[in-house]
């Protein structure tokens, strides 16, 4: 069946190597590590791209970030998403319910103009904030059931099916379209741009919007860094010399037993 | 009051996080001037997990069963622990920093109208009810104020130590049948393929995990890693960049967006300790890495280490191993 799939992805900071936060505490500080989309989205982004190219329909991607956000959505246009939607905000004040909010607004503006989403892809959690909250106070805004935590799913007959990693072993839920999905990485490998990909995608219009109110925001006091770790590492030698230094410890924590 | 969703392992016990969020629970109780300590548990509550209630401190175990809540759903199971809420007069509601936990809390805020605030790892005050949490796969703390009522909240894996009370609790245990509405099923878990002993389920709670990162050097580079696994009786654990080039499948994936692991001994060999990996490793009780980079943030970590190239480190143990064994 073709499905029109829409993916809410956040442009975080690439937390890879050190974090900074900026100078109010409000926020992780990006400009200097750079940004990125988290994996669990990139991994929603290919699951939306996998299911329109088997049944048909659209796969768009939204965002609710600042205007470097575009980045974020063009990179999801050059992976196979057709159409994005950037809600120009600054994102640290909005809280995971003036997220749900914003998202269900654009929702319900595309039904007005035309357009059904008849599945929302979102992330398990944000890279950046952890809060797993947006795509369940979505699936409230809305009147949507919601499934979590999917690693792989597709569309057949008016339905989602979704399989993901659950407590006793791998869950299958079966849900009636219109439908939302929060997504964990593992269940497929999120595509690189091929050149023309990246082409096509600088020429796609990306349609801008305003949030539809104030944010309420996060609650947030504000943000620290844990103190540092002082290191009490006891090296027991360089290369192959140290492996006698090695089973002695091994031995010694008792992990040795035959 | 305090209402803390207890979640159970497969034999029926308490899990370690939610024995964790009991005595976090507690904690606040106690800063709350003695407030009783309730739980609520999905299914049945056998005499040893009452026993393990009790000596937590559990006042009243709120047993939610019936044909509503057999099969697992976000929103049936959040609707029922606000029943369970209303009956107990909860003021908080909690649970562990588990998937689940995530998501039954992130139901239970988004249908009572309040914040949630997600990995938290300790109360700094209750008036204002405030909070700090782990964000950025703990790489950062933020601080956070939970003003309305529930106060809804999960705690951090490791955030405290689980210890059975002072004195016990009463551990009552109240059967529950909640009535759910029928919108609140529609996304419930149709069948469940119980898990593979290798997949996941192993490493999460191996004694011993070797750990493996982008020094393996591709796909043909796990063999020693292999055998020192199997010398240990061990868990093999990757990081990201191994699962992303597909050196190896994604359940082995050790960190945030993979599995938490907490053995005696992790030996993490070429894995430079980014804070997403360390997120799955840090509640390990002894490290001992092997990397080439003295100055790499695994090495800074850990109890032991050797610095050199694991391809030739891992055969010299694996050797030695043997040769003691005879
Ligand atoms: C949102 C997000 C979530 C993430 N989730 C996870 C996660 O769940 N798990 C995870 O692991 N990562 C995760 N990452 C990725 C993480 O940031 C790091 O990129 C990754 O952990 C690095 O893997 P590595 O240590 O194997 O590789 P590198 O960082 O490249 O380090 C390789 C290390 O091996 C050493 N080395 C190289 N050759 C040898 C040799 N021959 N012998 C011995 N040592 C050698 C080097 O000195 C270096 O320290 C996530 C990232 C993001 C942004």
């Amino acid at each position: 069946m073709a499905a029109n799939v829409l993916v809410c992805i956040k442009r975080v900071p690439d937390s890879s190597s050190e974090v900074v936060l900026t100078d109010d505490g409000q926020a992780v500080d990006g400009r200097f590590a750079g940004f990125t989309t988290s994996p669990h989205e990139e991994c929603a982004v290919e699951l939306a791209v996998q299911v329109t190219a088997a049944g048909g329909g659209q796969a768009s991607v939204l965002t609710l970030g600042d205007a470097e956000a575009v980045e974020q959505l063009r990179n999801a246009l050059a992976v196979g998403a057709t159409a994005a939607t950037l809600v120009q905000a600054e994102p640290s004040t909005f809280g995971p319910a003036d997220v749900a909010r914003e998202i269900a607004a654009v929702v319900r503006a595309h039904e007005a103009e035309g357009t059904s989403h008849d599945l929302i892809l979102l992330g398990n959690d944000a890279a950046d904030s952890g809060d797993f909250q947006v795509g369940i106070r979505l699936s409230y805004e809305l009147g949507r059931p919601v499934v979590n935590g999917a690693r792989t799913l597709s569309v057949e007959d008016d339905h989602v099916v979704a399989r993901g990693e659950g407590p006793e072993g791998t869950e299958t839920y079966r849900v009636p379209l219109p439908a939302i999905v929060t997504v964990r990485e593992g269940g497929v490998e999120p595509r690189y741009p091929s050149v023309p990909g990246r082409m096509k995608a600088k020429k796609v219009a990306v349609e801008e919007r305003t949030p539809s109110a104030e944010p309420s925001g996060a609650k947030r006091v504000r943000m620290t860094l844990p103190p540092p770790v002082p290191s009490n590492v006891q090296i027991l030698g360089e290369g192959a010399a140290a492996a006698p230094a090695v089973v002695d410890i091994l031995e010694e924590l008792g992990v040795l037993a035959r | 009051m305090i209402l803390t969703v207890v979640e159970k392992e497969l034999d029926g016990s308490a899990a370690e996080t939610s024995l964790e969020g009991l005595t976090f629970a507690r904690k606040l109780s106690a800063e709350g001037g003695g407030v009783p300590v309730d739980a609520v548990v999905f299914g049945e509550v056998g005499d040893d997990l009452r026993k393990d209630l009790a000596a937590y401190g559990v006042r009243t175990v709120y047993q939610v069963g019936g044909e509503a809540v057999a099969a697992y759903s976000g929103a049936g199971w959040a609707s029922a622990i606000l029943t369970v809420r209303q009956a107990a007069k909860s003021v908080v509601v909690m649970a562990p920093g588990s998937d689940r936990g995530m998501e039954l809390m992130a139901h239970v805020a988004a249908r009572a109208g309040v914040a949630m605030a997600a990995n938290v790892l300790s109360f700094d005050g209750l008036s204002p009810f405030q909070v700090t949490r782990q964000v950025v796969g703990g790489a950062a703390l933020e601080e956070m104020v939970l003003d309305q009522r529930p106060a809804v909240f999960t705690v951090a894996g490791h955030a405290v130590e689980a210890a059975p009370a002072e004195s016990p609790g009463a551990a009552d245990v109240v059967e529950h049948t909640p009535e759910v509405a029928a919108e609140d099923l529609v996304a419930r878990v149709q069948s469940v393929e119980k898990l593979e002993a290798e997949e996941g389920s192993g490493l999460k709670s191996a004694r011993v995990v070797v750990g493996a990162g982008r020094g393996a050097g591709g796909p043909d580079g796990f063999g020693d890693l292999e055998e020192l696994t199997s010398l240990l009786g061990a868990a093999l654990g990757v990081s990201r960049v191994v699962t992303a080039a597909g050196w190896r499948p994604h359940h082995e994936q050790v960190g945030q967006t993979g599995t938490r692991i907490s053995p005696d001994l992790y030996i993490p060999c070429g894995i430079s300790g980014a804070i997403q990996h360390w997120a799955g490793c840090s509640s390990a009780k002894t490290i001992l890495a092997i990397n080439t980079d003295a100055e790499s943030p695994m090495v800074t970590r850990a109890t032991y280490a050797v610095i050199g190239d694991l391809h030739e480190v891992v055969p010299a143990i694996n050797e030695e191993i043997k040769r003691r064994r005879g």
